[in-house]
């Protein structure tokens, strides 16, 4: 990671400062920066998949000098980003399948070795169903194999283009098309979902990152250090839907700080499966601030609140930040 | 070029033959709103505007920005009460930016530098009579002279300043700062006429040739009180105490003195007693600490120095080496009431500080003109019922703050100016007040005001040294980087950074943003995420 | 140069031989030594840069060489049977893209029953997925089928696949004629994609195609495939030229001239069928054969014209379309619509089970006495299937179908060819 600038007026917290040499400047506070993913795509108002997409491989352009090629997994992305006959993509972008994007990945990697293209890298994107269900095979192959590739997942917790069925993304309670608030248990069930991130980390590769939407420097510094390496990496970017989670469009960053101020979302990368570093809480939360914007959790308040079900989700932020240390000396 | 296949593959960029600016509802605007230090600023500085260029240490720059409303900044830096910092939205996320003191750094940073004021492009040929040299005339000189009228400014006394110079005590604000900043609004070529009491202000117009005239004589008449007294009680007022301060003779003032009032001034002059040597200064106040009129710094800073502050009294009798005071109850609205219980404390002297009355014995040949509880009566536009003839500060119906006379001066010249042109001066509406609720305050890193370094006490209690020091570059460059911007855009990047649809156009360092409404969708995220509230939503037109 | 090798080992030769630029390599579901060899080669460093990538399945082994080949490199990659099923979706995407991959099906039967054996029915079940699949009869023309795939795929932008018969092909040793690396380098140029992932001309590949546009693109996939119609026999002859064999081309006839029974069928089989052919002819029978090279594209005019003079054809296919019949004679009925002759399907060879002369002789002269049935199983043995289906009449939870075969027929293990 890059050495925190401290900047009083706003911190580090905001994507630039007049007041920062040019250096030390986010790519998204850059006139030029590439606009990997350009206007004109068809992401819902307050999309955090595009613009966690438009973060993250402006970064990558930015750390290969524009050499950069994408594949891209089913989903959102791919469908808003490039319906015939117009694409909003800069760089040079496949779309082949749902759950192959890593393999395909693998490939351009195998053919620009071949080439003698190590200029040009290669990244993989998809959302939580592309990597964490139906791509995951392949993911674990590609990451098993120490491919050439950053794998980027934007993680909006559901299947959202086709109607917001649950993945194992999911978390425990939220409702989905296919876990709906009736019932004993109502929501998606506890017990049942799993962490890519840890999971990547057990394949032992060179990088393991999370990140979020809200926290864009954090995010920046993530994909430059990952395309600064070769051999399979893997960052795990927390996106909010607004339409998926209920949620307003403008809420979209606000509800991305609030999950990892919460607990709820661990912000931390890890090299050859050890966590390096975490991303500390600043101002802690209770869950609820996080839960109760979003009507996909609708069920768990009202006139008669699920405090049981809200105190578990609690737990579950309690235990992240017992695991990872996210308390230990508040930044600023 | 290749042969590309039908449909499935595209060119780059092609997109943007969709504008998606059309699934809008709501559109957001950028706008400035009013910091509520500018909204609580009674000069009407633009304290937000200036401490921008404060942040990238452009410390001129700054200063520039700052004198178009206050000519007199290190004076101010050191003596306004600075109701900014109370409404600064910083306060509510750790402490308030210390506004007033890179205000002081700016001004002693300008009389270190040299810095001179812009002469006026062109003059007008108009000439305008300011009567007073203290801080509400000479504001109103300094804005007159910036517009290219020829002022003179007759001063009844020997020295420039007024309250400035005679109410407020050295320790406070050193006379060399004064005198530099009067300076530099005289090399602007304002006239100042010492010893010229004017006591016929039509007669000292038309002898002069003058256009029109503003007046700021100030309240330098020092109210009494009836106390019974013996003979060889010495009772004195104030306002001649601290006036006598600036001559050779210092005040005999005893060992032990009692001061009567619960103003600033009180306290002014209980902390010269006690550095003429007083072994006690008591002040006798009526009501309670909450109900005191002066600042609550300066109470402390007081009771730190040793002064002694007798609560629930009242005088009720001046005896030659003592004084008998009645304690007081206070009411239910907050009054007090005497309770028939007294004391006696020994005093060498009693100093009243019960408020000034304004001499307006030049305004005697002046037909028509309304006063009302001893000050002139004057229209929005400062002008009193005498066409013409303009008055502010401690004369005119206000609070009497430095502070408001410095407002007070500049806003007589704007309409002085206007009626010299036959026109009228029409203020700009007041933006929307940018309160706390507008902000973001996620993106401001915890910065705690950086403290003042404070004159160790001892030599506080002995010596008429400036008590509170500056700040030197380090911290003032960091204090002004506290500044939240509230409500005007200090080009973070934000919107720029956060739009999803990437519909913010950044026009470049100094020229903020623009949107492009073709693709903007209208999701709000930009005005979410803005830090200091300088957008806002409205909605589509449709 | 002449040599005496496995089927499989000649495959991976012939690929070597084309250098290409990634090999994706998923050994089971079920295994040849094609990628095997080229596993070795690449180790050895026989094969010159060439990445050889293990993967965790087939749908990734066609993934990656998606990627590959649309980054610009020449890919290559082997399947069979539950394998290429595996990969469906991937097999599909490859030619939706236009990506010129280049496969090896070492043709098996799918399951259940799970059965490693022969037949045609993975193939067939990816007949429609927009690759041109080309069947090869001996191992020298899958060697040379090899060559002349990239060369046609990479001239139209379109996957091949190159079919051969497990086992019988694959695990054949067999002399075969090893061309050199400057005649293949003579008659394959480098590949030049059509379209390539490249920062310096970026483009958006597999973009999302709506109703406006959907058969436009699916028609354009149809007139590529006519295109090859004219350009798999202009190879073929070109390959001629340079290595001096026929091999390839659309359809291959044989003794037809005056057939009144012509037996169409693809692969290895049509090696059985002429030697019963010939026999038969030496006993006085008109008949021919035709053999079917390429059967994706379907060549209807070449099938056409050669069965113009004949009284009736016999299609021998080793796959059959459950609750129809036959998949091959479908299209060959097709090709002769408004004729006369009758086209009879004979399913044979399934899961492995030998195809034999005798059995084909005695078949192919009820043919020629107009006693074949529309629809035949050759060799089918009714008893068992009169048993269980008897069974079932009786007994509504009858138990597993295949188990209760085995023990009617008393075996184990079933008998390998």
């Amino acid at each position: 990671m890059d050495q925190t600038v401290k900047f009083y007026q706003t911190g580090t917290f905001t994507v630039g400062n007049r007041l920062l040499s040019e250096e030390n400047r986010s790519v998204q506070a850059n006139m030029q920066r590439t606009n990997s993913l350009n206007s004109g795509h068809r992401a819902c108002q307050g999309c955090g998949e595009a613009l966690g997409a438009r973060y993250a491989i402006d970064a990558a352009m930015n750390a290969s000098n524009n050499q950069l090629i994408a594949a891209n997994a089913t989903g959102c992305l791919e469908v808003f980003s490039t319906p015939y006959p117009e694409t909003s993509w800069q760089i040079p972008w496949i779309h082949s399948l749902f759950g192959n994007t890593a393999a395909v990945a693998t490939g351009i990697a195998a053919a620009l070795k071949v080439k003698g293209r190590r200029d040009v890298r290669v990244v993989a994107q998809g959302g939580d169903g592309g990597t964490t269900d139906i791509g995951f095979g392949c993911l674990s192959g590609m990451f098993e194999r120490n491919d050439d590739v950053l794998y980027i997942c934007y993680d909006n917790e559901a299947y959202m283009n086709t109607g917001v069925q649950r993945s194992s993304a999911t978390p425990p309670a939220a409702r989905t098309a296919t876990t709906m608030p009736v019932g004993p248990e109502p929501g998606n069930v506890f017990g049942q979902g799993k962490s890519v991130p840890l999971i990547a980390m057990a394949h032992g590769i060179p990088y393991v990152a999370t990140a979020t939407v809200a926290d864009l420097r954090d995010l920046e510094a993530k994909v430059k250090h990952a395309m600064s390496l070769n051999g399979a990496r893997y960052i795990h970017i927390f996106v909010p839907c607004p339409l998926g989670w209920g949620a307003a469009s403008h809420d979209t960053i606000r509800l991305a700080r609030l999950a990892r101020e919460s607990g709820l979302f661990p912000v931390f990368e890890a090299e050859f499966g050890e966590v390096k570093s975490v991303s500390k809480i600043r101002h802690r939360v209770p869950v609820e601030e996080y839960l109760k914007p979003q009507r996909r959790f609708a069920h768990l308040f009202g006139k008669n609140p699920a405090f049981e079900t809200i105190a578990r989700i609690q737990a579950t932020a309690d235990r992240n930040i017992r695991k990872f240390g996210l308390l230990e000396e508040a930044v600023s | 070029m290749m042969k590309k296949p039908f449909a499935i593959t595209l060119d780059v960029g092609s997109s943007l033959a969709n504008h998606t600016g059309s699934w809008r509802t709501e559109r957001p605007v950028y706008l400035d709103r009013l910091p509520p230090c500018n909204n609580a600023c009674p000069a009407g500085e633009d304290i937000q505007g200036w401490l921008f260029h404060a942040e990238s240490g452009d410390y001129e720059q700054s200063w520039r920005s700052l004198v178009e409303n206050n000519p007199l900044p290190a004076v101010m830096g050191r003596v306004c009460y600075h109701p900014c910092e109370g409404a600064c939205n910083r306060g509510q996320i750790d402490s308030p930016v210390g506004i007033n003191s890179v205000e002081r750094f700016l001004g002693d940073e300008a009389i270190k530098r040299g810095w001179k004021f812009e002469p006026p492009a062109k003059q007008s040929g108009k000439q305008v009579l300011v009567v007073g040299a203290g801080p509400s005339g000479l504001s109103a000189a300094y804005q007159l002279a910036r517009m290219g009228h020829k002022v003179t400014i007759h001063e009844a006394g020997p020295l420039s300043g007024g309250m400035m110079r005679f109410g407020i005590p050295k320790y406070r604000l050193p006379r060399d700062v004064l005198d530099a900043e009067v300076q530099r609004i005289v090399e602007l070529g304002v006239t100042i006429k010492y010893d010229t009491k004017v006591t016929d202000i039509l007669e000292s117009m038309k002898t002069g040739k003058f256009d029109a005239a503003f007046l700021a004589v100030g309240a330098h008449i020092g109210k009494r009180t009836y106390i019974p007294a013996g003979d060889s009680a010495k009772i004195l007022d104030a306002v001649s105490v601290l006036r006598s301060m600036e001559g050779e003779d210092q005040p005999m003032l005893g060992r032990r003195v009692i001061v009567y009032g619960g103003g600033n001034t009180a306290l002014d002059v209980a902390r010269t007693a006690k550095r003429l040597g007083a072994t006690e200064a008591i002040i006798v106040y009526r009501r309670n600490r909450e109900r005191m009129p002066a600042h609550d710094f300066e109470v402390e800073e007081a009771l730190q120095e040793g002064v002694m502050i007798k609560w629930l009294s009242t005088i009720k009798q001046a005896g030659d080496s003592s004084i008998m005071v009645e304690k007081m109850a206070l009411d239910d609205k907050g009054w007090p009431q005497p309770t028939g219980e007294f004391e006696t404390l020994e005093a060498d002297s009693v100093v009243l500080a019960l408020g000034q009355d304004v001499d307006l014995s030049l305004l005697d040949a002046v037909p028509g003109l309304e006063i009302k509880d001893g000050v002139v009566q004057v229209s929005k536009n400062m002008m009193t019922s005498h066409a013409g003839i303009f008055a502010g500060g401690d004369m005119v119906p206000s609070e009497r703050t430095v502070t408001v006379a410095i407002g007070h001066g500049k806003k007589a010249a704007r309409n002085i100016d206007a009626w010299l042109r036959g026109a009228s001066h029409e203020p700009a509406p007041k933006h929307e007040v940018a309160g706390f609720d507008k902000l973001n305050p996620w993106y401001y890193s915890d910065a705690p005001k950086t403290v003042r370094p404070v004159l160790d006490i001892i030599r506080r209690q002995s010596t008429f040294e400036e008590v509170v020091g500056g700040l030197d570059e380090t911290n003032a460059l960091y204090e002004a980087r506290r500044c939240l911007s509230c409500g005007n855009c200090f080009e973070c990047d934000n919107c720029y950074g956060v739009c999803p649809d990437n519909a913010v156009i950044k026009l470049g360092p100094g020229k903020r943003f623009e949107f492009n409404y073709d693709y903007c969708k209208g999701c709000g995220i930009c005005v979410s995420e803005c830090p200091c509230g300088a957008i806002k939503m409205v909605p589509e037109q449709i | 140069m002449l040599k005496q090798t496995e089927g499989s080992h000649a495959v991976a030769e012939a690929v070597a031989l084309c250098r290409p630029d990634v090999i994706c390599a998923y050994p089971i579901s079920p295994q040849t030594h094609i990628v095997e060899g080229l596993g070795e080669m690449v180790k050895a460093g026989e094969v010159n840069n060439c990445e050889f990538i293990n993967v965790e399945s087939e749908f990734a082994a066609m993934s990656v060489a998606i990627g590959a080949s649309a980054a610009g490199a020449r890919s290559y990659t082997a399947t069979a049977s539950q394998g290429l099923l595996f990969m469906a979706e991937a097999v599909y995407n490859a030619s939706g893209l236009g990506l010129p991959i280049v496969m090896t099906v070492a043709n098996r039967a799918i399951g259940a029953p799970i059965n490693i054996w022969n037949d045609h029915s993975d193939s067939m079940s990816m007949r429609d997925a927009g690759w041109i699949q080309l069947f090869a009869e001996t191992n020298q023309e899958a060697l040379d089928l090899h060559i002349q795939a990239f060369k046609l795929g990479e001239e139209l932008s379109l996957p091949v696949m190159v079919c051969m018969d497990g086992f019988i092909l694959t695990h054949a040793y067999e002399r075969v004629d090893v061309p050199t690396q400057a005649q293949v380098d003579a008659f394959l140029p480098p590949y030049e994609p059509r379209q390539v992932l490249d920062p310096s001309e970026p483009v958006s590949i597999g973009a999302m195609v709506g109703p406006e546009a959907f058969t436009e693109v699916r028609y354009l996939a149809h007139a590529k495939q006519m295109q090859a119609l004219e350009l798999i026999p202009q190879i073929a002859a070109e390959f001629k030229q340079t290595f001096g064999r026929d091999s390839g081309g659309l359809v291959r006839p044989y003794r037809i001239e005056d057939a009144e029974t012509v037996v169409v069928a693809l692969g290895s089989l049509l090696g059985t069928i002429k030697d019963t052919v010939d026999r038969l002819r030496d006993e006085g029978h008109k008949i021919g054969v035709l053999g079917i090279n390429s059967f994706r594209p379907f060549p209807i005019p070449d099938i056409r014209d050669a069965l113009e003079k004949t009284q009736r054809i016999v299609v021998v296919e080793k796959c059959f379309a459950v609750g129809i019949g036959g998949i091959v004679s479908r299209d060959v009925r097709m090709a002769l619509r408004n004729r006369p002759q009758p086209v009879s399907t004979v399913v044979a060879g399934l899961g492995g089970r030998a195809v034999t002369v005798a059995s084909l002789r005695k078949m192919l002269l009820d043919a020629a006495a107009d006693k074949l049935e529309p629809l035949t199983f050759l060799d089918l043995d009714w008893s068992i299937v009169n048993k269980q289906l008897e069974r079932d009449r009786q007994k509504r939870r009858s138990g597993p179908i295949a188990e209760a075969v085995l023990r009617d027929i008393g075996v184990i293990a079933a008998k390998m060819v």
